[in-house]
């Protein structure tokens, strides 16, 4: 922390995904967060990793934790993993501060789900933003779409969901998703300077300004939660996971 | 090919040279950019952001599904222009 703004920087290879090692020390983050929020006023989150700011979840991982354990167990591992990313994000959801995702390169998935919980996102131009979820059989699972149906008008949510494309921050920014968009290399430097902005109001008056503004939509995601538990259980998950894992396709960032 | 896709796939093999340090006479319309750049995915992405941002288009990526040669890349890129 320094100057009443706090930074998270993501760095774990190959590039921030969210297992269970991340989640653990997310878990943590947030856990020291109400210590924190009294002596600052903003939070951004970024990656030191130069391949982007987060690919989203460790699918590696998923897989091969299912694949070693029984369906129902595995069931229930994924259901216990995602209350635990959901209780992580709707913190920093909630958090008082206001918050500013920092992104460069590819976000995806868990990296944009991240994204979305911040207040604002400067993303600088060689950014990537996609929910690829679909051809896993799978939809967003850590409150991807209940907070992009938020911010954004419902036609947006489905052409990203239903079609799995990547966009880039000008497309993004048109949409009402990206707040700024910067040149190669400057997201965290401007993240910087808008969080110093943010310091010259009061920060009682934001963060009530920012509870006004922005619900959190409980109840949808909830349902994410069961919807994806029940995607889950079925075999083309499965297959989908193990053709990512197992793919030598030189696009498999290409949905 | 047209004036206008020769025009494209001249670009994009200029920005492509330069970008990922090859020089531009080795580069050809039909080279696969994966072998001849020696790219993974992720600077595939990388290569379609720059080539968005440099002809102001937005290419989808399932559009480049199986495209792995420049000329067919300046065909996509040329019927979004």
């Amino acid at each position: 922390m320094k100057d009443g703004v706090i930074e998270l920087a993501l760095n774990r290879e190959p590039c921030n995904e969210i297992g269970s090692l991340a989640l653990e020390e997310l878990e943590s983050f947030v856990r020291a967060l109400p210590e924190l929020e009294r002596e600052s006023h903003a939070l951004i989150v970024y990656s030191s990793l130069k391949c982007g700011f987060c690919a989203g979840a460790d699918l590696r991982e998923l897989y091969l934790r299912s694949q070693e354990m029984e369906p129902a167990t595995a069931a229930k591992g994924v259901r216990d993993f995602l209350e635990r990313i959901h209780h992580v994000m709707n913190t920093l959801d909630a958090s008082p501060l206001t918050t500013i995702a920092a992104v460069q390169g590819v976000c995806f998935g868990g990296g944009f789900e991240l994204a979305l919980v911040c207040d604002l996102i400067v993303a600088d131009k060689m950014a990537r933003f996609c929910f690829p979820e679909l051809r896993l059989g799978l939809i967003p699972g850590f409150g991807g779409i209940p907070r992009l149906k938020r911010d954004l008008g419902n036609a947006v949510v489905r052409d990203l969901l239903l079609t799995g494309r990547s966009i880039n921050p000008s497309k993004a920014q048109a949409v009402g998703l990206v707040s700024q968009v910067v040149a190669e290399g400057e997201a965290l430097r401007v993240a910087r300077a808008t969080a110093g902005q943010l310091g010259k109001f009061d920060r009682a008056t934001a963060a009530a300004a920012k509870q006004f503004i922005k619900p959190i939509p409980y109840e949808e995601l909830r349902r994410e939660i069961d919807i994806f538990c029940e995607l889950f259980s079925k075999s083309a998950v499965e297959a989908g996971l193990r053709k990512f894992v197992e793919s030598t396709d030189a696009q498999p960032y290409l949905p | 090919m047209t004036q206008a896709t020769d025009q494209t796939l001249d670009q994009i093999l200029t920005l492509a040279a330069t970008h990922f340090k090859v020089p531009r006479e080795k580069l050809t319309p039909d080279d696969d950019f994966f072998k001849t750049l020696r790219i993974d995915s992720l600077q595939a992405l990388d290569l379609l952001t720059r080539l968005e941002n440099h002809f102001h288009v937005e290419l989808p990526d399932y559009e480049l599904q199986g495209v792995s040669d420049f000329r067919t890349l300046a065909s996509r890129i040329q019927a979004r222009l």
